[in-house]
């Protein structure tokens, strides 16, 4: 039993012609055991920009806290709201802070860009390298598959309402094939002047 | 070995524990009682260690006590999960970490909503309508999640409860001969009769 594997979670963003999306799963489970079906994993750090955080739940908690304290205190003395690029080098530094005692949680970055309104996503691994990425970028215990129904989905200048059906389909094919993700599923489609939330109907085993 | 188990209603929220003290094969005591008001509308019952358990509880309850000396006011039941929760993560990469697990019920007097918040021993925090912490966790959530509706009253409750703890003595190997059994409500914390196995 792995320590990545002690809570399970399917985390995926995906880039669409100035949108982007940020997928996860609901299951909050300890092991096998399943607490409860409606967690809620994404964060939101900005007008357009979500983290979703995989892993350890408790990690999770507390990078997305920490996080959430350098934005503000960031957002504070600049007086704007945060470049994603920018963000990105504050959850690589916080996470290599502990490079020797990391946190077991790798956050999902996905937003707009707030001058260009240019999509932006961006994965990690738990020492903070971070992999900017151009399609989609997945993350927890159905990672790997994911990154499979990704690339069949996907497909470059994806207006919001493709984006959402290839975002939703890929999380939820892939969250079946895991035992330790499901039971529930949301999605985040961000715009330049709206973010909607919209949860998907999955199985719940 | 240890067993609580929560239930949510519309405007209360139901704890109840085992009342066994332990320490491996030998059985101390049969109606000691683990749960601990941290202020008039928190009730924590707590999981794991024993003496953990004691340290992690009174440390806990008299600093939210402390918040409200300083305050005014009382902590609100939001504020007062997440700083227990702060302070098992906390624990987890100290030197010696505290092994307990964690139900909050709590009823906000601003919000006027009753919260139920599953803690585990590393800091992993849940909002949940119901959750149990222990083995008898895996034969109580089956059986609630039959039963259990939002608006089920205080005896619908108690008797989902009383079914859990029918199963746990047919079924689990650890003789509980006594729960203790308490409801948090707008009117405060109420102990309600012991169930007996």
């Amino acid at each position: 039993m792995s320590i990545d594997e002690y809570n399970g979670s399917a985390i995926v963003a995906m880039t669409g012609k100035d949108c982007v999306a940020i997928a996860t799963d609901t299951r909050f489970g300890v092991q096998r055991t399943t607490i409860t079906t409606d967690f809620e994993r994404v964060h939101k750090m900005g007008p357009t920009l979500y983290v979703a955080m995989s892993g350890l739940v408790t990690d999770a908690y507390t990078v997305a806290a920490r996080l959430k304290y350098r934005l503000n205190l960031y957002e504070l003395r600049e007086n704007r709201p945060v470049n994603p690029k920018v963000f990105v080098s504050m959850v690589s530094n916080l996470l290599y802070e502990r490079r020797f005692g990391p946190y077991f949680s790798t956050p999902v970055v996905a937003g707009l860009d707030p001058t260009s309104g240019k999509p932006f996503i961006a994965g990690f691994d738990c020492i903070g390298d971070p992999t900017i990425g151009t399609d989609f970028v997945t993350d927890g215990t159905s990672g790997e598959q994911l990154m499979g129904m990704c690339e069949a989905f996907w497909r470059p200048d994806l207006n919001k309402d493709e984006l959402f059906e290839a975002i939703s389909q890929s999380l939820l094919n892939a969250q079946d094939r895991d035992s330790y993700a499901g039971w529930g599923a949301q999605v985040y489609i961000i715009e330049k002047d709206k973010v909607t939330k919209k949860i998907l109907k999955a199985r719940k085993d | 070995m240890d067993f609580s188990i929560g239930i949510k209603g519309q405007d209360y929220v139901i704890l109840a524990e085992d009342m066994n003290a332990a320490h491996s094969i030998i059985l101390n005591q049969q109606d000691h009682t683990k749960m601990l008001d941290l202020n008039d509308h928190l009730l924590l019952a707590r999981t794991g260690e024993l003496g953990d358990g004691v340290q992690c509880a009174e440390y806990l309850q008299k600093n939210i006590q402390l918040y409200q000396l300083r305050n005014g006011y009382e902590m609100r039941s939001n504020a007062a999960a997440n700083y227990i929760r702060k302070y098992l993560a906390d624990s987890i990469r100290s030197q010696e970490p505290m092994n307990v697990n964690i139900l909050l019920a709590a009823y906000d007097t601003i919000s006027k909503e009753p919260q139920l918040y599953y803690i585990d021993y590393m800091g992993s925090m849940a909002t949940v309508p119901f959750a149990a912490h222990g083995h008898g966790a895996l034969f109580s959530l089956g059986i609630i999640d039959r039963y259990y509706s939002r608006s089920m009253s205080r005896d619908e409750a108690l008797s989902v409860l009383k079914k859990c703890i029918v199963e746990l003595k047919k079924r689990f190997i650890v003789n509980y001969t006594s729960f203790n059994v308490q409801v948090v409500d707008s009117q405060g914390i109420h102990q309600l009769d012991r169930i007996v196995a």
